[in-house]
């Protein structure tokens, strides 16, 4: 990540470094925060707070919910975006792996390919991701090898709600973000449907998760036509790419992109070397 | 001999055979005839009502032809106390896979259900099996119309125009002669009526005698199931020259 550009702009405020923080362990009336790495730093918009402190930070338990955001910060740079035509959907995860400020890897692939013609992507919290990815794979397996047919990607999706539905409601719920698209067996028609861990199904045209919806959804908006074939779909994810290179704060190394047609997921190349540069 | 593994349902006697599940089958075959023909644009299912007694209510709801879910219904053959333990499961595992994918069963599925089911009493628990078989008809997107008889040793298998109950083998051979592929569901009606006509014990029929439904399919594309009303059964008798008739009647 690229950390210094990103503190240096100065268009962070204080509490947004605590984003940046590993949360260590929670007191119940009183929060403890612990950084993973030192900070003396200061944020040229906040400057007459004085440095930060950083190491052993306490904050009441009032900005709990202040720190949940921080957490899903995290969470929302990572990028998923899907976009259907004609006759396809495609799927586009970023390839970073984060954890706190770190880049632990830049060759992640955040999807799972539940049947011949369904695939989902995930973000959110780290192991929860595949966890749950990969509980929701297996049981898709099982049912096309009871049934000697592969549930739809609509059904898959009405049954990736109830699971997420179920789990909200448990002693410790999974934090995932899906998009899951696929092309239906029998009729070819392509599908897009956006899940949030608050177990919200929406069957879209084209759909983000986190800070990309910020920056494409208006793009995919203006440019966007269901009758798009797959080189112009892949153009569209390049002017989403460019412009959440061009914004977003972080480097996310690129994208895992794979598109589902009525002959299977196909894996796209994908330029990520262009480089674009910020406005 | 047989009386040392005839006892219980899990025990095979010496030849090979399960002797409860046998004779739930010839308990099934003192049973009404229930028919089913598939067409290429719908399903008819057709079941002979056995009137006891004149003094019976004759009730005016179908007993022998059940709805299981939006796009599949069954007629019995045998023991309606057992059948309607079997519809009420086969209802619930339909809408409980309506809940988690939001889309109606399979139709094979549906089935293998109510068969696993009805396998379970041929080996475990000591209880007798369940005296029925079933005729069902449906619709899915993936194998379109679907016919299947199942009975109560668990087997089940699709056919094109099936039976059950008394005169099976009967009515069985005569719809091997008279069935058409490719025939309309308006001809399979038809088809229907005359073998109902020749395996039951009565030459004229009447509506209080069968029952009648049909799956199909609506023009803009929905699947439909009816269960048939007196007057419209009357309507199909008279076209195909079986009704009772009225002079007859009054005698």
């Amino acid at each position: 990540m690229d950390l210094g550009r990103w503190i240096i702009g100065g268009s962070l405020r204080p509490c947004a470094l605590l984003s940046l923080a590993s949360v260590r362990s929670v007191h119940p009336d009183r929060l403890k925060l612990q950084c993973a790495f030192p900070l003396e730093l200061q944020s040229s918009r906040h400057r007459d707070l004085g440095p930060v402190p950083t190491n052993n930070l306490k904050l009441p338990l009032a900005d709990l919910h202040l720190l949940s955001n921080f957490v899903h910060n995290i969470a929302k740079m990572e990028i998923l975006l899907g976009i259907t035509g004609k006759d396809f959907t495609l799927i586009a995860a970023s390839k970073a792996a984060m954890r706190g400020a770190t880049i632990l890897k830049a060759s992640d692939d955040k999807t799972r390919h539940l049947n011949k013609h369904t695939l989902m992507a995930y973000s959110g919290e780290a192991g929860d991701t595949v966890q749950f990815a990969e509980y929701i794979q297996a049981n898709a397996q099982l049912y096309s090898m009871r049934n000697e047919s592969d549930l739809s990607p609509s059904a898959l999706a009405n049954f990736v709600r109830g699971e997420l539905a179920t789990s909200l409601r448990s002693r410790k719920p999974y934090n995932v973000n899906l998009l899951l698209g696929g092309v239906d067996p029998i009729t070819h028609k392509p599908s897009l449907y956006w899940l949030d861990y608050l177990a919200a199904l929406a069957p879209l045209p084209y759909a983000a998760h986190g800070y990309a919806q910020y920056y494409c959804l208006s793009i995919l908006d203006k440019h966007h036509h269901p009758d798009i074939t797959l080189g112009q779909g892949i153009k569209l994810l390049t002017l989403c790419t460019d412009e959440l290179k061009r914004r977003l704060p972080v480097d996310f190394k690129g994208m895992t992109v794979k598109a589902v047609t009525k002959d299977g997921i196909v894996d796209i190349e994908f330029n990520d070397d262009k480089v674009v540069k910020s406005a | 001999m047989s009386r040392r593994y005839d006892s219980r349902t899990t025990i095979f006697s010496p030849e090979g055979r399960l002797y409860q599940v046998e004779y739930a089958l010839e308990a099934i075959s003192h049973a009404g005839t229930a028919i089913g023909i598939l067409a290429k644009d719908g399903i008819v299912l057709a079941a002979e009502r056995k009137v006891t007694s004149k003094l019976l209510e004759q009730d005016t709801s179908a007993e022998k032809l059940y709805i299981l879910n939006d796009n599949m219904i069954c007629a019995v053959a045998g023991m309606t106390a057992d059948a309607n333990i079997l519809i009420n499961f086969a209802r619930q595992a339909a809408q409980r896979y309506l809940l988690t994918y939001n889309e109606d069963i399979p139709c094979e599925q549906l089935v293998r259900k109510l068969c696993d089911l009805k396998q379970g009493y041929t080996q475990h628990g000591g209880l007798r099996p369940f005296g029925v078989s079933f005729i069902y008809a449906g619709w899915d997107p993936q194998r379109q119309f679907q016919l299947y008889l199942s009975n109560p040793s668990g087997n089940y298998g699709g056919w094109k125009a099936t039976s059950a109950g008394a005169n099976n083998a009967s009515a069985q051979s005569l719809l091997k002669q008279d069935y058409k592929e490719d025939c309309s569901l308006k001809e399979a009606c038809g088809v229907a009526v005359k073998v109902l006509s020749k395996t039951m014990d009565s030459t004229k029929l009447s509506s209080e005698k069968i029952e009648f439904a049909t799956v199909g399919q609506t023009k803009d594309g929905k699947i439909y199931h009816r269960l048939w009303s007196a007057d419209e059964i009357t309507a199909l008798l008279k076209e195909h020259d079986l009704a009772k008739d009225e002079n007859t009647e009054d005698k």
